[in-house]
């Protein structure tokens, strides 16, 4: 469960992190796919090499969802729903990459952030990327 | 056994020439501890854990931290052998510790949190991939000799 501490310092962060939406969410894919990369079979319709204009709309429109759960927390289900049936009737990804992205989104940030991304702005995060990935697959079964 | 690249063996001394065991050790115990709360049932006997600050600034986190970290520098000098490097440890885990080997998973991904925060752009997505790969082999070497 996240305190309201928590609630607030994420929406801080990813208030911070819009304006940079495709730098921070093509990197993180950039970094899931070389780090693990069985995840590009998801993506073998994409031109998904680094800078590619694929690599970079997909990186924005994922920090631009993440940022919008995190100002939505306490309705996460409600406010996700529409990716949650995307993901479940469609794209249907397997549930585990949901970690790897989350793992590699979690070093983007380390990254970017430096020493801001203290131990208790990466617990709260990773307690909300599990919560937001929880909600993407809750649909799928 | 790992097979690796020379460009990869190079990779992963240069990552290490680069870590500071004594600062990254006990921050990397630390955010263990903080973010995945769970793992303080092994550290029953480590004193107060109650709050991320007295997580930080307890030395028994620290020095078990420093521990943890030098062990993990074995394996970088044993880069053909990570499995016999940490065979005796992954008894000592399994028999005598009774750890959850997912366990090992977390620490790793902390010692990476903590290291791409230190490291900054310089953590490239080609050096995280290689890092992975090396504590992968660790992780893997650490849960070997469980039953």
């Amino acid at each position: 469960m996240l305190s309201n501490y928590e609630k607030e310092l994420l929406v801080k962060i990813w208030d911070k992190m819009t304006p940079v939406a495709e730098d921070i969410g093509s990197e993180a894919l950039l970094r899931m796919f070389t780090t693990f990369p069985k995840t590009k079979t998801y993506f073998a319709h994409l031109d998904i090499s680094p800078r590619s204009e694929h690599l970079r709309s997909h990186g924005k429109k994922i920090v631009l969802a993440i940022a919008e759960g995190a100002r939505n927390i306490n309705n996460l289900a409600t406010t996700l729903a529409p990716l949650s049936r995307f993901h479940a009737y469609q794209l249907r990804i397997h549930p585990t990459n949901f970690k790897l992205l989350n793992h590699c989104m979690l070093v983007t940030l380390a990254c970017h952030m430096g020493d801001e991304f203290c131990p208790v702005a990466h617990a709260a995060m990773d307690k909300f990327l599990s919560a937001f990935s929880a909600v993407l697959s809750e649909k799928y079964r | 056994m790992v097979e690796w690249s020379s460009s990869e063996r190079s990779t992963i001394t240069g990552v290490w020439g680069k870590v500071n065991v004594n600062e990254v050790g006990p921050q990397a115990l630390a955010r263990v501890l903080i973010v995945y709360p769970w793992t303080q049932r092994y550290f029953e006997s480590f004193g107060n854990l109650s709050s991320p600050a007295a997580i930080i600034g307890n030395p028994k986190v620290a020095t078990h931290g420093k521990t943890v970290l030098n062990s993990l520098g074995d394996g970088v000098k044993n880069m053909d052998d990570i499995k016999g490097t940490y065979m005796k440890l992954s008894k000592l885990h399994c028999e005598k510790l009774n750890v959850d080997p997912d366990n090992f998973r977390l620490l790793a991904d902390c010692i990476t949190i903590v290291i791409a925060a230190k490291f900054g752009s310089a953590f490239s997505p080609e050096v995280q991939a290689v890092w992975r790969k090396f504590v992968a082999a660790v992780v893997e070497a650490l849960s070997s000799q469980y039953f």
